[in-house]
């Protein structure tokens, strides 16, 4: 009777683990061929001309897309340049007043902000920006971008700064500091590297969009680095050429798919490098 | 027995009420404070001693829904005048926490030298000397000569509160308040902070909190015992230790209650 009833508690015990096992599978197994797929099928259009030439006409062979990488740096730049130092004085105000009343609506807004589809955000971008300017446009991509961007880096610089302890805080304005010296080169600057991951993966997110860009920065076959003309980008170049018909293109499509996931990846590590070595040092000093 | 009446009254309190919203904490504290002189304030936890010394340089009104009343002055000036500016309270009656709590990602030289620098002082000479002098006077110094710009928070415990000691002493306060500044710490590195104490006393007068009744007794040149946010006892050390007034103050420090 008690030996059964051990056997019957290992059985549980290994089916519970053979459950998470498999689901934890069922996540990487779609992963590995996502990136497997994209790696086989970029990797034989990539060539040298694929980052240093523009496109050539249908039926011609070869052809890069220069110009759409260097959009989305353009572009993801331009986003960052608006939603960072934005997104950041936010995230210093939720957690520095995090009782005001404007603190609470703040915190909602930004909630609902993260769940908004981003064709919406591209939709809104279009009517602010391209409408009143008769042109789509660079900038209105960028500022696509920086609402795809904001709540991210709102959220995530709030979280980070309200990890510092008060006695910080209270140990900075005894020493007579005003409260803004306290919070700009105490709190803040005590926490500058899980800041610059937070907005590092904020980036990433954003250089991947292609639905807020597709009505806003539109895209184009040349290279274009004038804030007020269409810009190309590399998701909206991929969107481009893998509906298109021809073969050329599709392939040319991968390539951009290629460029752009190892753009992203690298972004990624690179931030949680950063986060690893801040680890490493606070985990050595204890 | 020391006389001390002819020591300068540098720090006074005068019916100073504290409260959390509205819990009072500290019931109206009449005291007064004489230059280079130890005073410690002892009592039971949740007596209102930490919120009274929290008071005495308007750090306690940061904490929201807290207010106080009454006045402290300080050299005859009340600090809580609604011309005075909290900053130049706070940079004139330094404090030293009970966690040690040096800033996170800032070297030993910076957090030592933090408060000048941000009052714009940045002669690199002068900061690295005040460094030095702070640090020794925290007896730090032989211990952090050579690794100045390593991480504050990579220190032990107890220098890092000495770190904090010497940071506090960097801005030049005349009075550094102390709230339980050893509490955290092993008997070696108190021992060590008690013997900075009786240093630092020939130039700064120093209000300490503690828990350590013969903390007090050993360093404290005057000793107030709190109860129930009321000051119930307050004079010499030597007298408050060996021949207390009151009732209340002879069961606590005979150890019958608290």
């Amino acid at each position: 009777m008690k030996l059964n009833f051990r056997l019957y508690r290992k059985i549980k015990n290994a089916l519970f683990l053979l459950l998470t096992l498999g689901a934890a599978l069922a996540v990487l197994i779609p992963l590995f061929m996502i990136i497997q797929f994209v790696l086989v099928q970029g990797a034989s259009s990539l060539n040298l001309d694929f980052f240093t030439e523009l496109p050539k006409p249908v039926g011609e062979s070869g052809g890069g897309m220069k110009h759409a990488i260097m959009g989305t740096i353009f572009l993801v730049f331009l986003g960052a340049a608006i939603a960072v130092p934005i997104g950041v004085t936010c995230g210093i105000y939720l957690s520095e007043f995090r009782k005001s009343k404007l603190s609470k609506s703040l915190k909602l807004t930004v909630d609902l902000m993260s769940g908004i589809p981003s064709i919406v955000i591209g939709i809104f971008a279009y009517l602010m920006v391209v409408v009143p300017l008769k042109s789509f446009s660079a900038l209105a991509g960028g500022i696509a971008l920086s609402i795809i961007m904001l709540p991210i880096i709102i959220k995530t610089s709030a979280e980070i700064l309200k990890l510092v302890p008060d006695h910080i805080r209270e140990a900075g304005l005894a020493l007579g500091l005003p409260r803004w010296r306290v919070i700009i080169n105490i709190v803040l600057k005590g926490e500058m590297s899980n800041l610059l991951t937070g907005i590092i993966l904020a980036i990433s997110r954003a250089a991947g969009e292609t639905a807020p860009l597709l009505f806003t920065a539109f895209g184009n076959m040349y290279i274009s680095y004038k804030i007020n003309e269409p810009m190309a980008s590399l998701p909206v170049q991929i969107y481009t050429y893998a509906i298109s018909p021809y073969k050329e293109w599709q392939k040319q499509a991968w390539g951009g798919a290629f460029v752009l996931m190892v753009l992203i990846l690298t972004m990624n590590l690179f931030a949680r490098y950063i986060l690893g070595k801040i680890k490493d040092k606070k985990g050595t000093s204890k | 027995m020391t006389n001390y009446n002819d020591a300068k009254i540098i720090l006074e309190a005068k019916k100073l009420e504290a409260w959390f919203g509205d819990f009072q904490a500290v019931k109206g504290i009449t005291v007064d404070y004489r230059e280079k002189t130890i005073n410690a304030i002892i009592g039971p936890s949740g007596c209102g001693k930490s919120t009274y010394l929290r008071c005495l340089n308007r750090i306690h009104e940061e904490i929201e829904g807290t207010r106080t009343a009454g006045e402290v002055l300080l050299e005859g000036k009340n600090i809580y005048d609604k011309k005075v500016d909290v900053v130049d309270v706070r940079r004139r009656i330094g404090m030293v926490f009970q966690k040690p709590n040096p800033f996170p990602s800032m070297s030993i030289m910076d957090n030592v030298v933090i408060g000048l620098r941000l009052q714009g002082i940045s002669k690199r000479s002068t900061l690295l000397e005040t460094a030095e002098v702070c640090l020794r006077k925290a007896a730090l110094w032989e211990e952090v000569k050579d690794k100045l710009n390593s991480m504050g928070t990579s220190l032990s415990g107890g220098q890092q509160q000495r770190l904090c000691i010497a940071r506090a002493l960097a801005v030049n306060p005349p009075v550094l308040l102390m709230d339980e500044p050893t509490s955290a710490l092993d008997p070696i590195a108190t021992a060590k902070i008690e013997e900075l104490m009786n240093e630092i006393k020939k130039d700064y007068t120093v209000i300490i909190v503690t828990h350590n009744m013969q903390q007090a007794a050993r360093i404290s040149d005057f000793t107030s015992f709190f109860h129930y946010g009321n000051m119930v006892e307050h004079g010499q050390s030597s007298n408050i230790f060996t021949n207390p007034k009151e009732k209340s103050t002879e069961d606590y420090i005979s150890g019958r209650f608290g």
